[in-house]
């Protein structure tokens, strides 16, 4: 797995006093980015292919080379030990039981030339426990991905105060978390955060097709029904459900960063806002 | 009132409430199974000790003889959605790696489509419920995933409640002993004359609301 690289210049320096603005700091806090009279779908993303943008697939792992998901640049495995410490190994397995390589094919499906690493949280016979899903989490956080991809979440409560600073901590860094929305209503964690972009399925089509939820928690709902996906063994199975749909949010998010990478979180969702197939700048 | 009328009395009542309960998750399978015009629907409990799906109510195709039929919990479709806690809908299964074709073989029939989703309540997967081979003339749409949900949540209601009268009835089985003096209690204060039975109740009661304070001092 390749080592923490530096973000693109986003920030203006080190200097920038973090908790108030004096004065004199006013001036030096150029945000970098130029907005445009109107945000378009086309000044978003058109023409953008993902490159250089490091996705994280944080799943059950991802089958290399399957034709639909190509090169991975790297792949973890989380392991809990006998004596319950939770290790961080090379991935030599890949995926053990398809849902990571699904994941990973959409994302590349969407943005070609981004750059996909695994972190396999699930094991074998779908088994994954929450403290290893969390410790994914923080090794994944800790590598300074642009994108994770989250097509998973959980249902105990003891974790989501941890979840919560994990997911809180990503968006300081600015590393986008892309979270699934559990497919029945019921509460869990950490799509319900609003530090996250949550994901909820529609029944079109169109990839790019992704709409804004003045509703929320789900914020954003993007394609999730009848998707051809890739499988373990190299094949395509056809399959529905918010974890897919959470793939081609974290493939549109992609693409935008390779195009504008000095986004925050914060202003990416904005961009995700005015861009929405149900909002004005969609065309 | 004697130990063993006591006991038989709770029982009774424990018993019912098994009965009952399994009647409504009969009910709810073969609801399902009607709404989807499938070819069945079954319901596994998930028994956490042996880490098993064990078949709770079946409707249609081999309905007499799989409820109690056991397999492991990480086995097939059903495995995956206990797992996950994430409903699946399949339509072609010979085509999917999670289908467990051996599974399915064992029940004596092979489904080519289902529809699976879990059973939560609290922070709990109870088990799963299942409809096989809905009819072809419904495609799947998000809508059906949301009904399919919401039997999910009545069955889970109704497995819960399963679950407590299995409970209630084993601890009263176990502890034979401690039932045994509050019976012969119970069985006291019903001999008692009128007299003699207001003070004895008074006591009583004293004694249920210090066992029933949050706070002492």
């Amino acid at each position: 797995m390749a080592q923490p690289e530096e973000k693109p210049e986003r920030y203006t320096g080190e200097t920038l006093p973090a908790w108030s603005l004096p004065a004199a700091a006013s001036a030096e806090i150029g945000i970098g980015v130029e907005w445009p009279e109107r945000v378009t779908r086309d000044w978003a993303l058109g023409g953008s292919t993902g490159a250089g943008i490091r996705v994280c697939i944080l799943d059950s792992g991802v089958q290399p080379d399957h034709p639909l998901v190509g090169a991975l640049e790297g792949a973890v495995a989380l392991r809990k030990t006998e004596d319950g410490e939770i290790v961080v190994e090379d991935d030599t397995e890949g995926d053990l039981c398809g849902h990571g390589t699904a994941c990973a094919g959409i994302v590349r499906s969407l943005a070609p030339d981004c750059r996909l690493f695994s972190v396999r949280v699930l094991g074998a016979g779908f088994k994954g426990s929450g403290s290893v899903l969390l410790e994914g989490l923080r090794w994944a956080i800790g590598q300074g991905f642009d994108v994770i991809n989250m097509s998973l979440s959980t249902t105990k409560k003891q974790f989501s105060g941890l979840l919560h600073e994990l997911a809180d901590s990503a968006y300081f860094r600015r590393t986008v978390l892309v979270a699934s929305a559990h497919n029945m209503p019921v509460e869990s964690y950490p799509w319900r955060f609003s530090s996250v972009i949550s994901v909820g399925s529609h029944e079109e089509a169109d990839p790019l097709t992704f709409f804004y939820n003045p509703a929320p928690p789900v914020e954003f709902f993007a394609r999730g029904v009848n998707v051809e996906v890739a499988w373990i063994g190299g094949a395509r199975i056809r399959s529905s459900g918010n974890s897919f749909a959470t793939p081609h949010m974290s493939g549109i998010c992609t693409l935008i960063l390779a195009k504008h990478p000095e986004l925050t979180p914060f202003q990416l969702k904005s961009v995700l806002y005015l861009t929405a197939s149900n909002v004005g700048g969609a065309k | 009132m004697t130990n063993e009328n006591l006991q038989a009395a709770v029982s009774a009542g424990v018993m019912s409430a098994e009965s009952e309960h399994r009647a409504l998750l009969q009910s709810i399978v073969e609801v399902a199974r009607a709404i989807f015009s499938a070819k069945a629907a079954s319901i596994y409990l998930h028994d956490e000790e042996a880490d098993e799906l064990v078949f709770e109510a079946v409707a249609g195709e081999g309905s007499e003889r799989l409820v109690g039929m056991r397999f492991p919990s990480s086995t097939g479709i059903g495995g995956w959605v206990l797992v996950t806690r994430q409903p699946l809908i399949i339509d072609d299964l010979e085509q999917d790696p999670r289908h467990s074709r051996e599974t399915a073989e064992s029940t004596g029939y092979v489904p080519k489509a289902m529809m699976s989703v879990p059973l939560l309540h609290d922070e709990r997967a109870l088990g799963v419920l299942n409809v096989l081979d809905r009819s072809k003339e419904i495609e799947f749409s998000l809508g059906q995933m949301e009904l399919l949900g919401l039997f999910a949540n009545q069955a889970a209601i109704a497995l819960d409640l399963l679950q407590r009268a299995r409970h209630a009835r084993a601890i009263l089985t176990q502890s034979g002993g401690d039932a045994g003096v509050i019976a012969r209690i119970a069985s006291a204060v019903e001999d008692l004359d009128e007299e003699q039975r207001e003070p004895v109740l008074r006591l009583l009661t004293a004694l249920d609301d210090v066992l029933r304070a949050d706070v002492s001092f």
